[in-house]
């Protein structure tokens, strides 16, 4: 089965359906007697809201029911929750406001939820939310982390102080300021990690379906996690039990990391199903995605990096001031903590790091992990800091880098982590191959000829991915384990369903988690079904969020096959009649070593369902097995990025020339897929440093709220990329993998501003380096522009 | 309400509209042709791109009473036979795509591009694409799928 | 969407008796502006009289020294029409540049000259180009068709139906486009026709396209980038927003112009 095994870019078993049109999204299904839900968003960043009449809605054309907060408090449903508990340097835990499903007296950012209108088309829902009148008392917002902190700053919440959720801090504070005191260079950097919009091409939606028949609620939605989403909406929202609450999470356009989280829209069509006993669609346009979905990033960050005469690093301190924003979001307070702080080492040997974070609530949408979620803002402040470094002390910022590399393992740093395995000289040697490095100033020279200037970026990034041991979490803050579940089930014809608690919206699990099968029972590709999204159909899972599918996810597939190899060996033994050390499967049929006899996959598998003559007590019936892995370890994947950009001086446009990413993931299933995961995520990266950038004015009204004004990546702002791997095998999990699906957005953004600020020759510019950012710091810059 | 009448998928359909239905909307709620997406309100993402009269259009941003009379063809009525047409075999080869949901859009902008242009190159194909948004990819491969399909198309 | 009722006129005249018989009627070209504008509820039309399947309106024409384009043609057979890129390549550029070949395949001149959006391009030919806009009524000169951003000559009940280009000596158009819409940012169409030497902007003007009568002088005495290079365009009256200052986007101006003029050599 080598063709569909470990390590070949088997084409996607899922594309058919998607090339064909016949991929299923939660919009695409309709229940009988569907009804349609328009959510009536708050206009103001921040006000309280004196009455609701509902009269003139309630009667207009279409109009089934609408929902306030008030129902839904009378209900007694409780608040949306999040998961994970930052505590604060005195030992407190964060501060937080309840954060209900409809805005009860407040609203706190513009899209806030303040009614849900249910009516028999999705137009006459529209329609109706506009009769609503709302009495808002409009109050002055607090907008910015800028400012939010300052005296006499708009309040978000009473609970919250000053606008702060928290002060965290990790690392060691006083070895830091001896180091800062001590070294012979010091490099300060105030840096901004640009608020972004994750823009999943599918934009949110859920179906609820209440059965008053048999009292189950049926959610489709659309979720990375889905049976995190039942744990949430029964254990602590209290829609509905646990047992009879069966949330479906079909295809999936794209997530990002914005739908792990549990929304309002959701929970409200659940709930409000068994209310109206009609089914409820909620499909989310764009505009309010823009509005309403998680957002990510948006760090102010001091930064002092000490280093000694010769450029060794001895220590780094940083002050972060994180945007909550107006509600803490499902894995909110983790992010720009424990995300974030404990990659602060970067991939270098630190003595000393300490890191201080205020999670600072605004009057803004939630913010939350957006791909990479911390690791960026992480990778950013280290991979810029150490540019300015080397550029300051007037080394080679390669050069600087090597001084600095981590080289033996297992590394224990300043932060909490302890990194498994890597090589961090061999990526970058690759990459520098391959960017021909040598050949730089070459071409540096050749485009001052065309009146262009260009630069050349680096960043040498790690992260932690493959989340998470549960125990390590648990002592972080989370309130869930991080492992992952699957079960194994030959059916009696030898066709194998593997029911995962993962869950793919782009990464072709469906493609990979088969070829691990193929490649351990060495059944034929069409015979392996993976499914997932079903708290119907999978037993449990944590989702898919954190580049955990491969690390955790296949680790647990890999030891329910363990399980199932095992047991058919058993089966094998006895049919076979011989001791079971003796029975080896190979290409799917049993033998027995030293001897011809061979039994195929099927034969044993329909002798498992007829059991006839197992022995009573050793062998049970049927062949099915389930695992749940828990991770000893997080995973480090880690590489080079190097970019070189051509920047137009006179607009300021920038355009990359070159693109090299090298990362080692560990063992890769299928290449073509990770190259693909790699790919999307520089795309994100790049955004994010040239393109993307998410703006409310002073009063709290998104500026960015389509793609009018948000600038997503196109396929002509994208060049083509320049890939390469280097591989040390994890050795934390069984697969011996690491991850790749944050990489690219990981790596990716100090790259393309070290290049920008190289070619440009200034020390800083803020992300996105619009044309227009460009062009402002060459005009303040006259020695730079000429 | 208004009849509409048109050719979708090679057969003629009828159905009752409002003024303001869009062509995306009978399309997805009258014929129950899903495959063609809505991923933006405001005209740039493309994920509703269908042929209508073997142009690409967007549409929603097309009445479905200006389709009145018209041919149109979606992503389901691409493959011919069972045959896979070589864009949509092109983006399976090279991975042209991820969570799938841009795709029927990119698709049909492809095939849309490719009839009109020869000698396609990686410039020209990313300029042509300035109207769909895919969040997935990083263009890289659905650049690489549409030029593998030109060649296959054009040899 | 607010709802509406749909007309689709057989010919101008029914279209513009349908036009008049209320005034909260519009009319429908291809729509790649207005179906968006509907969609973000901010019109709420009684009809759309949909002018798109006129026949007597999709044409294009090269007469004498000039070329006469039917209103309801859209844009990607402007952009393709062999007598377009024979007398006219610069807007023929123009048109292959307006949105996404989608929006290509809808889009109308008339929709967008009739629109004025700031950001729009036609504008900007239009005005270099001294275009004549006729319409059910009379004939505009392109000098008095545009009154601010928009905001044009026609009157309530008054459908465009054709353009007449005269045929430009040289010419060319050259955009920024805005990162995020890839509308216009600054857009320049320089041209020297039969009407003289004229440099009209689109994208940065508070009150929609207009003409930097400072280069035009500058080109009489020297048709050559360097002629504009200098010229500064006041940022008084020059949109500011998210994506560009007015003093960046006054400069991309002069930036435009002499990229323009170096395209005609």
């Amino acid at each position: 089965m080598s063709e569909t095994g470990i390590g070949k870019s088997v084409r996607r078993k899922e594309d058919q359906r998607f090339i064909t049109g016949k991929g299923r999204y939660t919009d695409d299904i309709n229940r009988p007697g569907q009804t349609h839900a328009y959510f009536l968003r708050s206009p103001h960043a921040h006000a309280r809201i004196n009455s609701i009449d509902l009269t003139a809605a309630k009667a207009a054309p279409g109009v089934v029911e609408i929902f306030t907060g008030a129902d839904i408090e009378r209900d007694g449903l409780g608040g949306l929750i999040c998961g994970w508990t930052v505590h604060s340097k005195d030992g407190s835990p964060m501060k937080q406001g309840a954060h209900p499903i409809l805005a009860l007296d407040t609203v706190r950012y513009v899209g806030d939820h303040v009614a849900m209108i249910i009516a028999e088309t999705y137009l006459a829902a529209k329609s109706a939310a506009e009769l609503i009148d709302v009495d808002y008392e409009v109050l002055d917002a607090s907008p910015s982390v800028a400012t939010a902190q300052e005296a006499g700053a708009p309040q978000v919440h009473p609970e919250a102080p000053n606008n702060t959720s928290f002060d965290w801090e990790l690392g060691n504070k006083a070895e830091t300021e001896a180091a800062l005191k001590a070294a012979a260079h010091v490099i300060t950097l105030d840096l901004t990690n640009n608020r972004l919009i994750p823009n999943a091409m599918e934009p949110r939606a859920a179906i609820g379906d209440f059965d008053s028949g048999t009292g189950e609620y049926t959610l489709w939605t659309t979720s990375q996690n889905p049976h995190v989403a039942r744990l949430v909406l029964s254990a602590f929202v209290g829609v509905a039990p646990e047992h009879k609450l069966r949330v479906i999470a079909p295809d999936v356009g794209g997530g990002f990391g914005s739908k792990i989280f549990i929304y309002a829209e959701e929970t409200a069509c659940a709930w409000a199903s068994a209310k109206i006993k009609r089914p409820i669609k909620w499909v989310a346009d764009r505009s309010e995605a823009f509005l309403s979905d998680a957002h990510g990033r948006d760090h102010v960050s001091h930064a002092e990096l000490a280093l000694a005469a010769d450029g060794t690093f001895l220590g780094l301190r940083v002050k972060t001031k994180a945007n909550l924003g107006a509600y803490l979001s499902t894995f909110s307070a983790s992010v720009p903590t424990y995300l974030y702080g404990t990659l602060l080492s970067g991939q270098y040997n630190f003595p000393a790091v300490y890191v201080e974070v205020d999670g600072i609530f605004t009057h803004t949408a939630p913010v939350d992990a957006y791909r990479g979620a911390g690791r960026p803002e992480a990778t950013y402040l280290v991979e810029r800091i150490l540019e300015i470094a080397a550029r300051e002390i007037g080394m080679d910022p390669v050069e600087l880098r090597r001084k600095n590399f981590i080289r033996t393992f297992p590394h224990q740093t300043p932060v909490i982590m302890n990194y498994d395995i890597g090589d961090y000289d061999a990526a970058l040697d690759k990459a520098l191959d391959l960017v021909d490095y040598a050949g730089f100033p070459a071409r540096k020279a050749e485009a001052r000829a065309r009146g262009k200037r260009r630069g050349i970026g680096f960043s040498s990034y790690i992260e932690a991915c493959g989340l998470a041991p549960s125990a390590a979490v648990g002592s972080l803050g989370a309130g869930v384990g991080l492992w992952e579940s699957a079960e194994v089930q030959v059916a009696p014809t030898g066709k194998v369903e593997v029911f995962t608690g993962s869950h793919s919206h782009g990464q072709g699990h469906e493609t990979t988690f088969a070829q691990l099968v193929c490649e351990r029972l060495g059944v034929p590709f069409d015979d392996v079904e993976i499914i997932h999204g079903d708290t119907g159909r999978v037993q449990f899972g944590m989702g898919t969020y954190g580049s955990r599918s491969g690390a955790v996810g296949m680790s647990a597939i890999s030891q329910a096959l363990d399980k199932i190899e095992a047991k058919a060996k058993k089966i094998a033994a006895h049919l076979m009649e011989a001791a079971v050390e003796d029975i080896q499967l190979k290409d799917s049929v049993f033998t027995i070593a030293g001897t011809d006899k061979t039994l195929p996959w099927a034969e044993l598998s329909l002798a498992a369902y007829t059991a006839h003559g197992f022995p009573r007590g050793e062998i049970e019936p049927g062949l099915k097995e389930n695992a749940f892995y828990d991770p000893l370890n997080f995973t480090f994947p880690s590489g080079c990025h190097i970019c070189e950009v051509e920047i137009d001086p006179e607009t300021g446009t920038t355009k990359i020339a070159n693109f090299v990413a090298v990362d080692d993931f560990g063992i890769i299933i299928n290449p073509m897929i990770v190259e693909g995961q790699v790919h999307g995520g520089i795309a994100q990266g790049i955004g994010q440093a040239l393109l993307e950038g998410c703006h409310y004015d002073e009063t709290g009204q998104l500026i960015t709220g389509s793609f009018m004004d948000y600038c997503m990546p196109r396929a002509d702002d994208m060049p083509s990329f320049k890939l390469g791997f280097t591989k040390t095998d994890c050795p934390s999990n069984p697969m011996g993998m690491k991850g790749c699906g944050e990489a690219g957005a990981i790596a990716s953004p100090p790259a393309v501003i070290n290049a920008v600020t190289d070619a440009l020759g200034i020390r800083e510019i803020e992300m996105p380096a619009t044309p227009a950012r460009i062009w402002a710091a060459l005009a303040a810059n006259p020695i730079a522009a000429d | 309400m208004s009849v509409v009448s048109m050719t979708v998928n090679g057969k003629p359909v009828t159905g009752e509209v409002e003024g303001r239905t869009l062509l995306v909307d009978f399309l997805r709620n009258n014929l129950s042709l899903t495959g063609t997406h809505v991923g933006c309100d405001t005209s740039q993402c493309g994920a509703c791109v269908v042929h209508m009269d073997g142009k690409a259009v967007k549409s929603c941003t097309t009445l479905a009473l200006q389709a009145e009379g018209a041919s149109v063809t979606t992503i389901e009525g691409l493959a011919k036979d069972g045959e896979l047409h070589p864009v949509q075999k092109a983006f399976k080869e090279n991975h042209g795509l991820q969570c799938g949901f841009c795709t029927p859009g990119m698709i049909m902008t492809a095939v849309d591009m490719i009839e009109r242009m020869p000698n396609l190159d990686e410039k020209t194909v990313r300029a042509e694409l300035e109207g769909n948004i895919c969040r997935c990819t990083g263009y890289h491969n659905i650049v690489k799928s549409v030029l593998a399909a030109a060649d296959e198309m054009q040899r | 969407m607010y709802a509406f009722e749909y007309h689709r006129a057989k010919n101008v005249a029914d279209a513009s008796a349908q036009l008049a018989d209320n005034e909260e009627n519009k009319i429908l070209a291809g729509g790649q502006t207005l179906i968006p504008t509907l969609k973000q509820r901010l019109a709420m039309p009684a009809a759309l009289i949909d002018i798109g399947a006129i026949a007597e309106l999709n044409f294009i024409r090269a007469e004498g020294d000039a070329i006469t384009i039917g209103a309801a043609t859209r844009h990607a057979d402007v952009a393709a029409s062999a007598d377009v890129r024979k007398h006219n390549p610069a807007l023929a550029h123009l048109a292959g540049e307006i949105g996404d070949p989608a929006v290509r395949h809808r889009g109308t001149i008339g929709g967008s000259l009739a629109n004025n959006d700031p950001a729009a391009d036609y504008p900007a030919a239009a005005l270099a180009l001294d275009a004549k806009i006729k319409t059910n009524k009379r004939l505009i000169e392109a000098d008095v068709f545009f009154k601010g951003m928009f905001e044009t000559a026609l009157e309530e009940d008054e459908i465009i139906t054709e353009i007449t280009f005269p045929h430009p000596k040289r010419a060319a158009y050259v955009k920024f486009p805005n990162p995020a819409s890839r509308y216009a940012m600054v857009g320049v169409f320089v041209a020297e026709g039969p009407a003289g030497i004229r440099v009209a902007v689109t994208g940065a003007g508070t009150d929609g396209v207009f003409r930097v009568s400072e280069m035009e002088e500058a080109l009489k005495k020297n048709w050559n980038p360097d002629a504009v290079a200098s010229i500064k365009v006041p940022a008084d009256n020059i949109l500011s927003d998210l994506h560009g200052a007015a003093d960046y986007r006054a400069h991309l101006i002069t930036v435009m112009a002499k990229r323009a003029i170096a395209a005609t050599l």
